[in-house]
């Protein structure tokens, strides 16, 4: 027993460093720029330590916890992308003065959460590392407690995310009065098309799992959240969480609903495309880019769930693809957000941007690149990842998913165009003070040379992608 | 071939862009002289390339392939004797939009070169590509410098022609991205060449040429879709209309003839009623709007529409002669459109305007603009001894053996092409001169005469010696055809 923990040592090492920090927090005053820092040294420590874990299969506690390729390689991008959201987000953070010491270590406490749900064999298991994962995210909403939209959107989430939870809870203690077991193998083997009640029991899970990564019809909170709650998070919630939701997601496709796949499936490419049709007309009339990025994500969780609802292996890959380029571009668009300062004050709206063109070319560029990316027009790496994804989904010849896919592509154009549009076709308004945000700066120039370079080599990440379920 | 020659050329112009990027300076002046010498060096690569391939082969030449996207998709790009002209013409253009971008373009001209530069690798690379993910990335790719270009420096109207330009463009041509993978789970492949041995079965073949058809049809652009170029047309910069229609127009008639008939023979078949019906259209359609039309640009725009309407037609006879007109009949117009727009770019930069109504009586007093502008003229209307004669005549001989009444009214087409472009003439050139700030005005400066000039003696020379085009597409076409007419008797018995 005691050697198999070793198996469990990222979330060990990670729970440990929250503690400690947690006190060295309570004890040291102002001790704000220290723990930041030492979140950062804490996450690239776990990347570190997940690199050095052996990635072949391992399932400990009565197999409800599995170490495998998959779920390192969630860890890893939920790690990374982490990384980069709270470091280009600190000098945010200290403008609006949430430079609370809690901030980094909830943060954390979060990421422990998606580690147990991409890594669970087993319902229970799953649903702690969920729960864990929302509460940290509600008070994250919330952080800003002073200001009126951040507590709304707060309030927003938790109420409507618990219901969403009840429902999974709900679907999960089903899933094991019908099947008589929590371990997803387990619950694998009992089921089949007969089992009305498990059919049930799936739906409630997926209600569940569409809230949380935001898929339509249960994206009511997202633009609210998105727009309410400092950029900070925004950025944080629009990448991190939905990575997690969406190896969830494909890990009940792969185990415990692999029998069941018809029913689920059906589902599924509805949410799809009702995802993307909503995140390519809802954007259009956007006046502030966070909401305007909120339905802009909506749009994108609907292609990545394209992927999934192949029901194939490379249909998976290639929503994990998906999601890891969403993951690229999102952070370079958030970081652009950061540089929109004027007189301390940070501008969101799209009427804001007109003309940076004149005197922020390099921002402006950038903005340029990463907006035609999401709007997955070649060579760009939004592109191949809409092009993985089709070429998936016609694989399974379900041809008019890929044509209404493609046609809200160009829907969804017109929202980015007019972004643009504001950038370099209108006149200049505001000049923004030079900010000095170097690590905003690096990840938007990172993003953008991923992006820009995707196409000399496209097989890398897929290649990576390719060795998660050779088991 | 080791040395990969066709990458060179693609991305000769993207990294000069870099370097224009990387360049000071307050008159921009390094940037223009980097644009012009890695441009004029990317056209005397080209003409290289042109000197050392073989016609007599219809193989594909100078190939390169490279594993691409997961092993299954690989970077391939080979040219036979009709790509090379379109790359050609796509080298020649672009020194020529660069000169003329020194007199018209005031406000960020290195921006302004970086995009041309951009859009020129992007627009070679369509030429060059021999598989179909490769081309369609070349073939989107170039939509966001050419959206720019539009959007920054364009007119008054310009953020509308540019968002119509693009959606319109990007909405035909996501139905091909769907078509092209189909093809891909239907042959295993998608290099062209093997898809070419392999034989798309007779049942999917007409939905993947719709498919190809709805990105073709806008880029061409033919009636009914043809709505967004005169806009585009408008409102572009001088160089931007004249990429626009040299180049960009052609890419599309280059697809039908490398994809399209090859691919989907059968389908070609089936749908050229169809084609013949929409070119007519086109043609006369077109012919008559563009007699009513007030503004210069608008009006040649709408001639580019008739003018691409011969070149649909011309594809679909699929006999030798309506083929090799349509190649020659698009680069002839490459050529002519290019320079109409460049004349009209010429007073404009001067006055300001683009009516026709500001001008009249030129000829008074800008003599050697008025000659340039009267030899484009006629080359436009298809004057023997003009380039623009031999496609239209050879198009019109091809379709004649397919169908008389299509070939009867395409010719009507020709007489309202004469129309039109002498009404042009007769307002603007010639006439009284009305107003009064013509009287003021420069003739062609040493920059502009270069730039006519070449373009002037190109119409004419290929107009009474077009033997050197026809030789490097004869054999091509021959093939092309070839395959087509085996594909379609053996497989119509079956």
């Amino acid at each position: 027993m005691i050697n198999n923990l070793n198996i469990l040592l990222p979330e060990i090492f990670l729970t440990l460093s929250i503690f400690s920090i947690l006190m060295i927090g309570v004890f040291i005053k102002n001790s704000f720029n220290l723990i930041f820092n030492l979140t950062s040294l804490i996450i690239l420590l776990t990347i570190v330590i997940i690199l050095n874990n052996p990635s072949s299969v391992e399932k400990i506690f009565l197999e409800s916890f599995t170490r495998d390729a998959f779920s390192n390689f969630f860890k890893i991008l939920i790690l990374i992308s982490s990384l980069f959201v709270l470091n280009s987000s600190k000098n945010f953070i200290l403008d609006k003065k949430l430079a609370k010491f809690e901030y980094p270590i909830i943060v954390l406490l979060s990421i422990l959460g998606m580690f147990f749900m991409v890594s669970s064999n087993d319902i229970i298991l799953f649903y702690l590392g969920l729960e864990l994962q929302s509460l940290a995210l509600y008070i994250l909403a919330s952080i800003d407690r002073d200001n009126l939209k951040s507590s709304e959107s707060g309030i927003k989430y938790f109420v409507l995310s618990a219901l969403s939870s009840g429902l999974l809870l709900y679907g999960c203690s089903l899933l094991y009065g019908f099947t008589g077991s929590t371990n997803f193998e387990l619950i694998a083997n009992e089921l089949s098309k007969e089992n009305t009640g498990a059919v049930f029991a799936m739906v409630f899970i997926l209600v569940g799992l569409a809230f949380k990564v935001s898929a339509v019809p249960f994206h009511m909170w997202t633009p609210d959240v998105y727009e309410g709650a400092p950029t900070s998070i925004t950025s944080y919630f629009a990448v991190v969480p939905k990575v997690a939701g969406l190896a969830v997601l494909i890990k009940f496709m792969l185990i415990p609903f692999s029998k069941i796949l018809m029913e689920w499936q059906t589902i599924i490419i509805f949410i799809s495309i009702a995802s993307m049709i909503l995140g390519a007309v809802a954007a259009i009339g956007q006046k502030n880019v966070k909401r305007l990025l909120a339905y802009s994500s909506i749009g994108h969780i609907g292609y990545a769930l394209a992927g999934v609802a192949t029901g194939v292996i490379s249909g998976y890959e290639s929503a994990i693809v998906y999601i890891s380029i969403y993951v690229v571009m999102n952070i370079g668009a958030f970081s652009c957000l950061y540089l929109l300062k004027k007189d301390g004050e940070y501008k969101e709206n799209i009427s804001d941007l007109s003309g940076i063109s004149k005197k922020h070319p390099m921002l402006a560029i950038s903005f340029l690149v990463i907006l035609f990316s999401l709007a997955g027009i070649p060579p760009l790496g939004g592109f191949f990842a809409k092009f993985y994804v089709f070429t998936a989904v016609v694989e399974q010849k379900m041809y008019a998913l890929a044509i209404i896919g493609l046609l809200t592509t160009v829907i969804s154009a017109f929202y980015y165009l007019k972004i643009i549009k504001t950038i370099y076709f209108d006149a200049s308004v505001i000049s923004f003070d030079n900010t000095k945000n170097k690590f905003a700066q690096l990840s938007i120039f990172i993003s953008c040379s991923i992006l820009l370079t995707f196409f000399l080599y496209p097989s890398v990440l897929s290649n990576v992608v390719d060795t998660l379920f050779l088991n | 071939m080791d040395f990969p020659i066709l990458s060179t050329l693609i991305f000769l112009p993207l990294v000069s862009s870099l370097f224009i990027f990387l360049s000071r300076g307050q008159n921009y002046n390094s940037a223009i002289y980097i644009s012009l010498f890695s441009s004029l060096a990317t056209f005397i690569l080209s003409l290289f390339i042109w000197y050392s391939m073989d016609y007599a082969s219809a193989d594909f030449q100078f190939l390169e392939e490279q594993s691409w996207i997961n092993d299954f998709i690989k970077f391939k790009l080979g040219i036979d004797g009709i790509s090379i002209l379109f790359i050609v013409l796509t080298t020649l253009i672009t020194p020529i939009c660069i000169i003329s971008c020194i007199n018209s373009v005031k406000d960020r001209v290195k921006e302004f070169l970086i995009a041309i530069m951009i859009l020129e690798t992007f627009m070679i690379g369509v030429f060059c590509s021999l598989d179909l993910v490769v081309f369609y990335l070349f073939f989107e790719a170039g939509l966001i410098p050419m959206f720019l270009i539009i959007g920054v420096w364009g007119g008054p109207k310009r953020v509308y022609s540019a968002f119509k330009f693009f959606l319109f463009t990007l909405l035909g041509s996501v139905l091909m991205l769907v078509a092209i993978i189909a093809i891909y789970w239907i042959t295993g492949t998608t290099d062209v060449t093997q898809i070419y041995e392999i034989k798309i079965p007779k049942e999917y073949q007409n939905l993947l040429w719709l498919a190809f058809f709805s990105s073709f049809a806008v880029k061409t652009p033919m009636w009914p879709v043809h709505t967004w170029l005169p806009d585009a047309h408008v409102e572009a910069p001088t160089a931007g209309s004249v990429i626009l229609a040299a180049i960009l127009l052609k890419m599309a008639g280059y697809g039908f003839l490398r994809f399209s008939l090859p691919m989907f023979p059968l389908a070609s078949e089936f749908f050229t009623p169809l084609i013949f019906t929409l070119s007519i259209i086109a043609i006369i359609y077109t012919s008559l709007v563009a007699l009513m039309q007030e503004d210069m640009k608008k009006l040649i725009a709408y001639s580019s529409v008739a003018h691409m309407g011969y070149v649909t037609l011309g594809i679909f006879t699929f006999t030798k002669q309506g083929v090799e007109g349509s190649v020659f009949q698009m680069i002839s117009h490459g050529l002519i459109s290019a320079a109409l727009f460049l004349c009209v770019g010429v007073v404009y930069d001067r006055l300001n305007s683009r009516m026709i109504s500001t001008y009249g009586g030129l000829v008074n007093y800008l003599p050697k603009y008025s000659f340039l502008f009267i030899v484009f003229a006629l080359a436009g209307l298809g004057l023997p001894g003009t380039s623009g004669f031999l496609g239209e005549f050879l198009v019109l001989t091809g379709s004649f053996q397919k169908n008389y009444l299509v070939a009867m009214l395409a010719t009507f087409g020709v007489i309202l092409g004469a129309a039109y472009m002498l009404w042009l003439t007769k307002r603007v050139i010639f006439g009284v001169t009305k107003n009064d700030q013509i009287k003021n005005l420069k003739d062609v400066n040493k920059s502009e005469m270069i730039m006519l000039g070449i373009l002037a003696l190109l119409v004419i020379f290929f107009g009474f010696y077009p033997i050197p085009l026809m030789e490097t597409i004869n054999v091509s076409v021959d093939n092309l055809i070839n395959n087509y007419e085996i594909a379609v008797q053996t497989e119509g018995l079956n």
